[in-house]
This record gives structure tokens, sequence and C-alpha cells, in this order.
């Protein structure tokens, strides 16, 4: 997984929690850094626009999303396989 | 304080140009919800709605008329007409200078604005229609209505997003309660089914791309509709004096704001809501009969709506019926409480509850009856009706069979 994806992604969820990248882990539930739906909506457009990529996501069904948002390594890695994927078609 | 009844009932939208079409349509469960048909649909993830169709306002409107009435006010005319037709009333005098027009509209003109900002952004051109302006206000609704039928009373739009018809319908009620009109013309009309609205509602990640199953464990989001229903409010001895057919009467009315979020609807200030609407009629739970749900198809709202109902209604609430007609004609934003009272007048006129259709899986979390799929024959006296906005604008009405 390229450092850069890894970065963005931190830098978009630090942004969006109002904290400095260094204090988002890895470990870190969206729960955890205070991010609310309205904060998690606002961050899949982020990082749509910062990948141009196209994230699967409804707010009525997370759990039936393929994007799995149960940390910020599993949004990381979400990523990470979104841009291969939409990449390859 | 006055006595407030319907006299006369309108409306154009998904399931029906008429209001026995509508109200047919709710009998059979019929679902007005499918492939949208408009300009770039191609570039929406969300591509269903529940538009109006078979519709041509070439047909019912002339030229003069078309360039300053947006879809959303032709609807409303279209149901004014009906609506002050079956009242059988006729505005001069004193009677035209207390009577106003109460409208609930959120967007205003979307498609004026969708079509126009084409014009200039994308076209690149340096010149629209000079009447965009008069063409998508909100208020042009009411004001037309207004001018077709001389009423020169109190007149505006109320926006308070998918409470607007609710709280509309409520201010006309409270203008004959306290006698300052006999007569006020309410309801409210939407129409943003373009490409710029439904791109705007596709960023909330709230939307069903497949259909709106309201309360069904499976429920995946709202399907936004369009059109408009409008109603004629009338004085209780004003109707009776000139024997008109009264449909059913308005006996209460609530509003409240959460004061917390956003989006994010609350249990508490629902169940409030509710507790306050039928303190304003002077109800004990066990009178309630029907309940028409706001009932979005979302997650946030089925479940605490449910809840909230559980909470204001006790015990009562295993008792009575409560349905989402969204799950046919779709959110009518501005104008879904108008369209919902037509589910109402249903119960308490024809004794006929309509369904909650879409029903596939029972959900723990909204357990009530909510009318699953097929219309009910029950003898119901008084019901309510819900409206939670976003903003946590909450406004719910009470009716009693006449």
């Amino acid at each position: 997984m390229s450092e850069s994806v890894q970065d963005k992604v931190i830098a978009i969820i630090a942004e969006q929690a109002v904290l400095e990248p260094s204090d988002v882990t890895l470990e870190s539930t969206l729960e955890d850094l205070g991010i609310d739906s309205l904060g998690l909506v606002e961050s899949i457009f982020a990082i749509e626009e910062a990948f141009d990529i196209q994230v699967p996501f409804n707010a009525n069904e997370p759990e039936k999303s393929d994007f799995d948002i149960s940390s910020v390594a599993a949004i990381i890695a979400a990523v990470d396989g979104l841009i291969k994927e939409q990449a390859a078609s | 304080m006055k006595r407030v009844v319907i006299t006369g009932q309108g409306t154009i939208n998904p399931i029906g140009q008429s209001v026995a079409e509508t109200q047919e349509a709710m009998r059979e469960g019929q679902c007005g919800i499918g492939p949208l048909e408009i300009r770039d649909v191609d570039r929406l993830a969300i591509q269903i709605g529940g538009q109006v169709r078979d519709y041509d306002p070439n047909e019912v409107f002339n030229r003069q008329q078309i360039v300053l009435y947006d879809r959303f006010t032709q609807f409303t005319l279209l149901s004014a007409r009906q609506a002050i037709a079956q009242a059988g009333l006729t505005f001069a005098g004193d009677l035209a200078a207390r009577s106003g027009v109460v409208l609930g509209n959120s967007g205003g003109g979307m498609n004026t604005l969708d079509d126009n900002y084409r014009t200039v952004y994308e076209d690149g051109k340096n010149r629209v229609h000079p009447f965009v302006v008069p063409k998508l206000m909100n208020n042009a609704a009411a004001s037309h209505v207004s001018m077709e039928f001389n009423l020169k009373g109190p007149t505006f739009t109320v926006a308070t997003a998918c409470a607007s018809s609710n709280h509309a319908m409520g201010q006309a009620f409270q203008f004959i309660r306290s006698g300052m009109s006999d007569v006020m013309i309410t309801g409210g009309s939407e129409s943003m089914l373009c490409f710029g609205g439904v791109k705007a509602w596709e960023g909330l990640r709230v939307m069903s791309k497949d259909a709106c199953r309201p309360f069904s464990a499976n429920r995946n989001g709202m399907v936004q509709g369009e059109g408009a229903a409008v109603f004629v409010f009338e004085e209780y001895e004003h109707a009776k004096k000139r024997g008109a057919e009264i449909i059913a009467e308005v006996i209460g009315f609530a509003m409240t704001s959460d004061a917390a979020d956003i989006v994010m609807p609350s249990k508490q200030n629902a169940a409030r809501t509710i507790q306050l609407a039928m303190k304003d009629a002077r109800l004990n739970p066990e009178e309630v009969g029907y309940i028409n749900a706001h009932g979005t198809g979302t997650a946030a709202n089925d479940k605490t709506e449910c809840a909230a109902v559980a909470d204001a209604m006790g015990h009562h609430a295993n008792d009575l019926m409560i349905s989402s007609t969204k799950s046919m004609h779709g959110h009518l934003i501005g104008g879904t409480g108008a369209v919902e009272l037509l589910a109402c007048t249903m119960a308490l006129k024809d004794g006929v509850i309509a369904p909650t259709i879409g029903y596939e899986e029972p959900d723990p979390e909204c357990a009530l009856d909510v009318v699953p799929n097929e219309a009910r024959d029950a003898d119901v006296d008084v019901v309510l009706t819900n409206a939670f906005a976003f903003g946590g604008l909450n406004a719910v009405l009470a009716l009693r069979k006449v």
C-alpha cells in the first residue's frame, strides 16, 4: 500500500476530527475520533475527491457496504482497494 | 375557539392526478416510483423517483402561464382547482378579504433553477428569460393561487423542509380556529426531480437505489417524489350554513424544534410533538386509531419514529395502525404532508387504511402494526399525521371523523 494513500486518508480524517494527523492511529475508530454520521459522509466525499474514486456507501446500511469503516486502517485498506479496482476498470 | 373542517381536496402526485385516483391507488397499494426520466439521469447514482407521469403542462396551461409557472406551481394550481371546485366556493367581498393561502414548499422552483443554471454555466449564455425570479420564488405557487381565486387574506409559503406542508396546514388551522379567517387554502407542493435536485440529495447518502420500504428491516433509504395536494379548510359553522360536504375535522396541531442536530431525528421531541398535538386536540391516546407516519424508509427515521410513537402512546401503540404512504409516492419533501393527509381523510371518510407497501422483513425496532402491503378496512374516529423534518422541526396534526 502506498504511503501516500495512508497519509492522505489520515489527513482527511484528522481534519474532520479537528485533530493533528499524529493523533489519528490506525486502530482508531470513527467513534473514538468523535466523527458522527455527517462527519463520515463528509469524509467519504473528501476521499472521493482526493483519489478520484466512487465510494459505495449508503448511510442506511453501512454494514452491507463493501466499504469497511470499522477503523482507520480498514478505511485505508478499502480506499486502496477501490483505487486499484477503479484504475483497472 | 372555532371548529375547522375540510371541505375540499385536490392533488396531482405520482400515484394519481385527482383525489379519487390517488385514494384508489392507496387502496390498491400501487407504487408510483420508477426509473427517473430526466436530463442527464445517466450521471446520477440514484436513478429512481416518484415522478408525475402522463402529464403535459401545455394541455392545461397557455404559453403566458407556463413562462411564469414552475412545475411546483403547476401542481399547486391543478390541486387547488380541484379542491376549490369540490368545496363549491367563490371568493368575493368580505369572504375574499379574509381568506388566504398557506402552502408548504421546500425548494422553490428547482427545475427553473436547474434549467437556467445550465443556460448560464453549461451553455455559456449571458442572458436568461426575464421571468426566472418570479417563476422560481417559493411563494410563487401561493401567490398564483391567491390571484386565480381572488384570495386576499393572509397568504404565504412555509419552508421547513419535510415538515413544510404540516406546518402550513397547522397555520391555516390556527387562522380559522382563532377567528381570523373563515376559509383558508392550504397544503403543499414540491418538484425537485431534476439533475441538480437529485444530485444534491445523493450527496447525503440516504437515498435508496431500488425502493422505499418504510419500517421493513431491509429498508435502505428514501426515494424522492414530486407533486402537490391542496385542501380547503373552512370554519365549521360557515361550512354547515352553506350545506357543504364535510370531509373531516382538523382538531389539533403541535410544532416543536429539537434544537439538537441538523439531520438526525430526536425520539424525545418527536414523542413530545405527538403528545402536544393530542393535548391540543384534547385526545387520549386510546382515541387514536391510525397514524400516518413520516416513515421515510431511512434507517434513522423509522426506528426513531416507532420509538417515539411507542413512548407517546404507551400501551395503545400496539393497538393502533401506522403506515407510510411514501412507499407508494415517494418523499415529496415540502409537499409530502399534504399528499399524506389524503391517506388520513380516506381513513376517516371511507374507513380504509392505506398500506405501507414494499414491506418485506419485520424489524424489531419498528414493531408496530405498519399495515404491511395491503390496505385494511377499519373504522377509525381519530388520526394523527406526523412530519419530522431535517433541521429538527416537527409538526403533527390531529383529525377527526365528522
